[in-house]
């Protein structure tokens, strides 16, 4: 059956609103090229409805393998997979004409929908999803004919979707609960290519955070044991970046020697757990500095937390750190070099202003204070610096003065480094919100921030973080208040009614996302079942479908049933449907009393056919000698029928013989 | 090639079902009308869309379970769950659905009968149901607590009662997953007129009852005569006719200045019982169309001489359900 017009572009909004959350994500080209084929075809069809030709349609499907390939080398994996899928999605609208298409574009919807989800997990993606799930539920519920609003098509569908999401809401949850969780993969390492999400790197450029910075959403949350450090204290690491080219940070070589312990507390450790967004990348941010590696981690030697594999779901870690510390160990000359090389001709005047500061000062203190001070004079925080040449460390330096920690950082450790002090970049987190309600610290991407260490012999390494010579309020009220002139971010309340909403993001990552096998397995505790197995869980899945089922069975039965005449009709078929089963057959227009007969000749058991009898001559006298038999007799005969027991059927001839 | 292939296993399946489980197709009896579809009149199965749906599903769930991600597979069971609603709300489309009575205004035998079935429904309204005997099919909605009619065309090859054996009354809404379906097999004969003769000849003219000829072609003189009746006038009888035909025929003489127009299935007498039936129904037709009066002798009755449509419907309903061979 064609297609109407109406019907064709509900189908082809939804097919749209599946493909719409991938498209941030597709190379833009390819985005823009599968959207504007569709939005053509769907133009068209308004002025001629009719099929595509295949000359059309085989190359198109052809030149859309082909670009995902050349874009990604390959079609299998999530971010090919999705491209491909997306683009078949649009292309198939090109050929859609009958009824029979328009359910393939969207069963296919539904899975371009469900597949968006393994890119972004948070509570208003999988609601906008849900939404857009009602929405396909509409467009199926449009191809029926003869509606009953022909007028509304749209609005009828939406109401009989969300009608039946609604009621499969209990069995959807039962359903999520007790669907066993695999352990591990069936196939592919999850995640881990990298792709689309932003995150800390093991790189830092100029301008290298600014998308970052510019981002939102959450990254941390982080709930302390006991009463959580100072703002200026919440520093969380993440990477340490060693090497310097000239224009970038790298972290060249892991260190895998395991952390010595070398580590002095000068206050008490902080015990939190803290859970962490997926980035697809190996670093586990902790607040500095780390006591010991957190359980299934790493801690390398330059004290960075790195995961087994890359973090593809959230996490939760617990650890403990100290905020207050010393190192009780001398530099290794390995690390010392590596901690003073700079790269050969770049940065000239800044390698001049630092030994200007090393002649003029007295000891490693004095030098960083001087360099502080130099920053505190005339430097200016932004985050929309002006854009640096070759020598990006001078530029900044001496010409723009202005930028953001990464400027501050790599420069300031570029001078260091010249002064013959040893030090490194690290980035991470600084800052977050704490939700006093709820009490845990939510940090943003937003809070990305880097900052410096310097090697004192007396103290080991020490955190400087040069930023806060320029900007104060970046490091004490956060990213928001040292911004708030650039306008990245929107106006503060919207901010602030976020930071509030996210107890509810808080508690979707917690209680839906982060629900795995292992939490399953407890989930029939209370129930005296312990560690419940697969099998265990898919008996209560079951037993929680039938009832379910059973209960909406009935509810749909109920009043379902033969309302022909009155109480003793429906017992009457009733017993002329047990007998029918029992072998006793009644023919059409057979009265009462000549089936009694057969049925008497066909009933062996003397007791059984007395009964049969009885009943019958009930029957007789109650239909033909009233002309509204009183109920309470009716439910007395329905009663006998209920109990009445017959015996299968016997053909005249054996019960002749037979003994009983 | 295998569509055909398909079809007639699929017919085969059926006609085994129906053979040896007559309690699940309920084909045997007729049933006497209304009929109120309840739940042991019907049956639910996914469809093809359905199916394919359910491996969807599956492949979904097994993705979403593989990648550890559970808002993924929330929204697979919020679907699957969905999915499985339309069952109970398909369900609910037929259920308490009752056919109240079924009509057709005649057709002739060749023609489409189209057969109106009307139903009644409860306080819920349903929309999309479909109505099908065979390939013929119409989709139809009925609002809460009302009536309406649903006409399905079904050809009728043959005159005489039309049963129109089992219907199937069918729906795939909300979404197309699940088929609900239910025969029902209305006790029901609907009229079916005999075919029209294509170029039928003229009827033949004859004069008034003075017996005076109007001049007509060489055909319509012999087909003039009648066999003889007790209580016709000696001068009516043809005796030459007579003489030939080793019987007594009369001349028909009802073509009176009156405009009175006789035709008569005896006179027709080489052509065979349902020739002549399919020539008197396209000259009763004509005759109605042109505004006369006529009479119509058949072997066991002679109905008119009148003129309207109850006189024309009276005339082809016994033209339709005429059992007398030819001589």
């Amino acid at each position: 059956m064609r297609l109407t017009d109406r019907q064709y572009e509900l189908v082809a909004l939804t097919a749209f609103a599946a493909v719409a959350p991938h498209l941030p994500r597709l190379p833009l080209s390819f985005a823009i090229a599968i959207v504007f084929i569709a939005v053509l075809r769907v133009a068209m069809r308004r002025r001629h409805a009719g099929p595509v030709s295949a000359w059309i349609r085989v190359p198109l499907v052809a030149v859309l393998v082909g670009a995902v390939i050349t874009q990604y080398g390959t079609l299998f994996g999530r971010e090919p997979g999705s491209a491909l899928a997306a683009g078949l999605l649009m292309l198939k609208l090109v050929e859609t004409e009958r009824v029979r298409d328009a359910r393939a574009i969207l069963g296919f919807s539904a899975f371009v929908l469900m597949s968006a989800l393994l890119f972004t997990q948070t509570l208003a993606a999988t609601l906008g999803l849900c939404a857009v799930l009602a929405l396909l539920l509409a467009a199926l519920h449009a191809l029926q004919p003869a509606p009953l609003d022909p007028a509304h098509p749209l609005r009828a569908g939406l109401r009989s979707g969300g009608l039946l999401l609604g009621l499969g809401l209990p069995l959807a949850l039962a359903s999520f609960l007790f669907v066993p969780r695999l352990g591990a993969p069936l196939w592919g390492a999850p995640g881990g290519d990298g792709f689309g999400r932003t995150g800390i790197d093991d790189r830092m450029s100029p301008g290298g955070l600014t998308e970052l910075l510019v981002d939102d959403s959450p990254a941390l949350r982080v709930r302390f044991d006991t009463a959580a450090p100072a703002p200026a204290q919440r520093y969380f690491r993440a990477i340490v970046l060693w090497d310097f080219d000239g224009t970038t940070w790298t972290r060249e070589r892991q260190f895998q020697e395991p952390a010595t312990d070398s580590l002095e507390a000068l206050s008490p450790p902080v015990g939190y757990e803290i859970t962490i967004e997926p980035t697809d990348r190996p670093w586990v941010s902790v607040l500095d500095l780390p006591v010991e590696a957190p359980e299934n981690t790493r801690l390398s030697s330059d004290r960075v937390v790195t995961a087994r594999g890359a973090l593809s779901t959230p996490r939760r870690i617990r650890a403990s750190s100290v905020t207050t510390y010393r190192f009780s160990i001398t530099l290794r000359d390995e690390e010392r070099k590596r901690a003073l090389s700079l790269p050969e001709g770049f940065n000239p005047r800044a390698l001049e202003l630092a030994r200007r500061l090393r002649a003029e000062a007295t000891g490693d203190d004095a030098v960083i204070r001087a360099a502080l001070a130099n920053f505190n004079a005339s430097f200016r925080y932004t985050l929309s610096p002006p854009p640096l040449g070759r020598h990006s460390v001078d530029d900044f330096l001496f010409d723009t003065q202005a930028g953001y920690c990464e400027h501050y950082s790599s420069a300031f450790v570029v001078l260091m480094r010249a002064a013959g002090i040893p030090a490194r970049v690290v980035t991470g987190y600084q800052g977050g919100w704490m939700n006093e309600g709820s009490g845990y610290l939510l940090v943003r991407q937003s809070d990305a921030h880097a900052w410096s260490e310097v090697w004192l012999e007396d103290r080991g390494w020490v955190r400087v973080d040069p930023t806060a010579a320029v900007s104060p309020e970046r490091i004490e009220r956060g990213a928001t208040a040292a911004n708030r002139d650039s306008g990245w971010f929107g106006t503060e309340w919207w901010l602030e009614a976020r930071n509030h909403l996210d107890v509810v993001n808080r508690l979707w990552t917690e209680t839906i996302v982060q629900f795995n096998a292992l939490r399953q397995r407890s989930l029939l505790t209370p129930f005296g079942v312990r560690d419940a197995d697969h099998g265990d869980l898919l008996r209560v899945l079951a037993g929680v479908l039938a009832v379910f089922l059973g209960v909406a069975t009935w509810w749909v039965m109920r009043g379902s049933r033969d309302t022909r005449g009155d109480a003793l009709d429906a017992a009457w078929r009733r017993l002329r449907r047990r007998a029918a089963r029992r072998g006793h057959e009644a023919r059409d227009g057979e009265g009462p009393l000549d089936y009694l007969a057969r049925l008497q000749n066909g009933i062996a058991d003397e007791h059984a056919r007395g009964r049969v009898t009885e009943v019958v001559h009930d029957y007789v006298a109650l239909r033909y000698a009233h002309v509204a038999p009183p109920p309470e007799r009716i439910a007395a005969f329905a009663r006998l029928v209920r109990e009445l027991r017959l015996p299968r059927a016997v053909s005249a001839h054996r019960r002749a013989t037979s003994t009983d | 090639m295998t569509t055909v292939a398909t079809h007639s296993i699929r017919q085969r399946v059926l006609a085994f079902a129906e053979r040896r489980l007559p309690a699940l197709t309920r084909l045997r009896r007729a049933e006497a009308l209304p009929v109120t579809l309840h739940r042991r009149h019907i049956y639910v199965l996914p469809t093809r869309f359905g199916l394919a749906f359910g491996v969807l599903l599956a492949i979904m769930l097994l993705g979403a379970l593989n990648y550890g991600n559970n808002p993924a597979l929330l929204l697979t069971c919020v679907l699957g769950a969905a999915a499985w609603m339309s069952l109970f709300a398909g369900f609910r489309t037929l259920s308490g659905l009752s056919l109240l009575d079924i009509g057709a205004p005649p057709c002739h035998a060749g023609d489409a009968l189209r057969v109106t079935c009307r139903f009644a429904v409860d306080d819920r309204a349903r929309p999309s149901l479909r109505l099908g005997r065979g390939d013929a099919e119409v989709a139809f909605a009925l609002p809460a607590q009302s009536s309406g009619t649903a006409t399905v065309e079904m050809p009728a090859m043959t005159r005489g009662w039309f049963r129109p054996g089992r219907l199937k009354i069918w729906s795939d809404q909300p979404l197309g997953l699940f088929v609900v379906w239910s025969w029902v097999h209305p006790d029901v004969a609907l009229l079916v007129y005999p075919a029209i003769e294509q170029d039928a000849p003229p009827w033949p003219r004859f004069g008034g009852e003075d017996g005076s000829r109007i001049a007509s072609g060489g055909d319509g003189e012999l087909a003039g005569l009648r066999d003889y009746r007790v209580g016709d006038r000696p001068r009516l009888i043809a005796w030459k006719a007579s003489a030939r035909q080793d019987k007594l025929l009369s001349r028909e003489s009802e073509r009176r200045s009156g405009d009175v127009v006789a035709f008569t299935h005896a006179a027709l007498a080489p052509l065979d019982h349902e020739s002549r039936i399919r020539r008197l129904t396209a000259w009763v037709v004509a005759a109605d169309d042109a505004g006369l009066t006529w009479r119509l002798d058949l072997p066991d009755q002679i109905i008119g001489p009148s003129q309207g449509s109850a006189h024309r419907h009276a005339c082809l309903r016994a033209l339709a359900l005429s059992t007398h061979a030819a001589h």
